[in-house]
């Protein structure tokens, strides 16, 4: 079964500092851990995808346009308050399992080695039609 | 030579001699990619054959001919007077027949693959299948996206040059000039994909630096005289000579400056310096040779502060003259700053924003970040490279760019 499990920042519900204001050793233990997070998954034969997003500042919204050219907006983004910064997608053996994995990388290391507990949003990815119909 | 390199050596030639008798690119592609699968289980078991190539034809080509059979067959089904293809098509050569066009069957292949007509990241793909022997799942695997979509690309591309209507064969003298300067530029894309993603063995991620070597390896031996091949190729292994140096234990970039140069390959530098040491007299000076003249200064100095700027100015003037872009003009910056200080790289800087190309592009903070570090304004460097760190696109590079500008901030460590 495969999941999505989203890194989703919210200003309500995160309470740490911006990476911005860490110390360089805090950014390096931040690094460290995400990289040896996704060796273990892979190694466990888990790991599909892991992509960090590039921020919500440089994003683009394009919307179709009857008739027209499709309508392109920079923002206004600098007011976010939630953003997806990135994402894993695992194959695991159950929602168990996957939830298990989200709980780990929320622990993802902060300011001064504290946990940062970053909202992991976990979503099935629907892979083949629904057994039931 | 290993099994792999002998298959991958062996698949394009074999591909060029079936599209040759057959007149279909597609289907010979498809066949050679069967034949090279039945190897890959054989040979290991029974040992390579005498003729490994003569093998791999016999064995493709009895692959085709079921499916012109089959197509015939249908053909007769469908219509009462279908005609019949001719004799000398239907039987399969003798495995060990002489081929007198033989290597050059890579180089065709590789111009058929590098077509204009194909847009860059198709042109890419199929030239890594065709020519590289890649199977789609690697090349999937090294662009990150599907390997159904990488399917999809490289059966589009293959349909592309099927319509465009250009027969299999080496560009005329007056087409080759264009031809060639795509067939490297696809080269270098290779090469720069795998060079700039820093991604770790863990990931199984095929290495498409090395293979961008080998093949522009194989151009060089068609073309042992063209000055910008040979440049291209020491462009690559000047810079894949520093690829073990490049990353830290978590995948971190690290800097040129940064770079413990005792793990630079020794050899690949002394190749490379050989070889454009020889094609810059020869000329034509083209962006190759210089780039890699450029590399070949980093290269060969001892550390980072015995660099011979003033000559990789000159030689980025040049540049400029000859190939202008963006780009150069930004690394001119840097060089301008390094041997007459951050003045006159801020003069250059500014001449390239009144342009406004590269407005907006996360190089431009880097470079302004690094000149205002020389001009010792700390809160203005780090202010740049956090911004650099938001607009780039590669997750290493943001990682690095953060970890500058909390370094710049708090200062080093140990303080």
């Amino acid at each position: 079964m495969k999941y999505m499990l989203l890194m989703q920042f919210s200003e309500a519900t995160t309470d740490f500092t911006p990476i911005t204001e860490w110390t360089p050793q805090e950014i390096q233990a931040h690094i460290g851990f995400m990289g040896e997070t996704n060796a273990k998954l892979t190694e466990a034969g888990e790991l599909v995808d892991a992509q960090g997003l590039a921020m919500p500042a440089t994003a683009k919204i394009v919307r179709s346009h009857a008739g027209g050219a499709p309508l392109v907006t920079e923002g206004p983004f600098a007011e976010t308050k939630e953003f997806l910064a990135g994402w894993w997608i695992v194959d695991c053996d159950g929602p168990e399992r996957a939830v298990e994995i989200a709980a780990y990388v929320s622990a993802a290391p902060g300011p001064k080695g504290e946990p940062l507990n970053m909202p992991i949003e976990v979503r099935e990815v629907m892979s083949g039609p629904p057994t039931e119909l | 030579m290993p099994a792999d390199d002998l298959l991958r050596t062996l698949a394009p030639q074999v591909v060029g001699v079936l599209t040759r008798r057959f007149g279909d690119f597609d289907a010979a592609e498809d066949a050679v990619q069967e034949a090279l699968l039945a190897a890959a289980v054989q040979w290991p078991r029974e040992g390579v054959p005498d003729n490994p190539r003569g093998w791999l034809i016999q064995v493709a080509s009895r692959r085709m001919i079921e499916q012109v059979r089959a197509e015939q067959a249908r053909r007769r089904r469908e219509d009462r007077s279908a005609r019949e293809l001719p004799v000398d098509r239907w039987t399969a050569p003798a495995a060990d027949e002489a081929d007198p066009a033989g290597q050059d069957d890579t180089l065709t292949l590789l111009f058929l693959c590098c077509h204009p007509a194909l847009p860059p990241a198709a042109a890419v793909a199929l030239t890594l299948r065709s020519v590289g022997g890649l199977s789609t799942a690697e090349i999937a695997r090294a662009f990150l996206v599907p390997e159904a979509t990488m399917g999809q690309r490289i059966s589009r591309a293959k349909q592309r040059i099927k319509t465009s209507g250009v027969p299999l064969r080496m560009p005329l003298p007056a087409e080759w000039a264009d031809r060639l300067d795509a067939v490297l530029h696809v080269l270098y894309l290779i090469f720069n994909e795998g060079y700039s993603a820093a991604a770790g063995p863990e990931l199984q991620r095929v290495e498409l630096s090395g293979e961008a070597i080998r093949l522009t390896r194989a151009v060089r031996a068609l073309l042992p005289h063209d000055s910008e091949v040979a440049g291209l190729l020491a462009l690559m292994l000047l810079n894949h000579a520093r690829s073990a140096a490049r990353s830290g234990p978590h995948g971190e970039l690290i800097p040129l400056a940064e770079q413990d140069r005792s793990r630079w390959d020794a050899a690949a530098v002394a190749e490379g310096v050989a070889l454009v040491t020889a094609a810059l007299p020869r000329g034509p000076v083209g962006p190759y040779q210089l780039q890699a003249a450029i590399a070949a200064l980093h290269d060969e100095a001892p550390s980072a502060g015995e660099t011979d700027w003033p000559q990789i100015l000159a030689l980025y003037e040049v540049l400029e003259r000859v190939a202008a872009s963006p780009v150069v003009t930004l690394n001119r910056a840097v060089a301008a700053s390094m041997v007459h200080g951050p003045a006159a790289g801020f003069a250059v800087l500014a001449a390239l924003e009144a342009d406004g190309r590269l407005v907006g592009h996360h190089r431009v903070y880097v470079v302004r970040a690094h000149l205002l570090e020389l001009a010792g304004d700390r809160p203005g460097a780090v202010e740049n490279l956090r911004a650099a760190a938001a607009r780039t696109a590669s997750l290493p590079e943001r990682h690095h760019l953060t970890l500058r500008a909390a370094l710049l901030n708090n200062g080093p460590p140990d303080r």
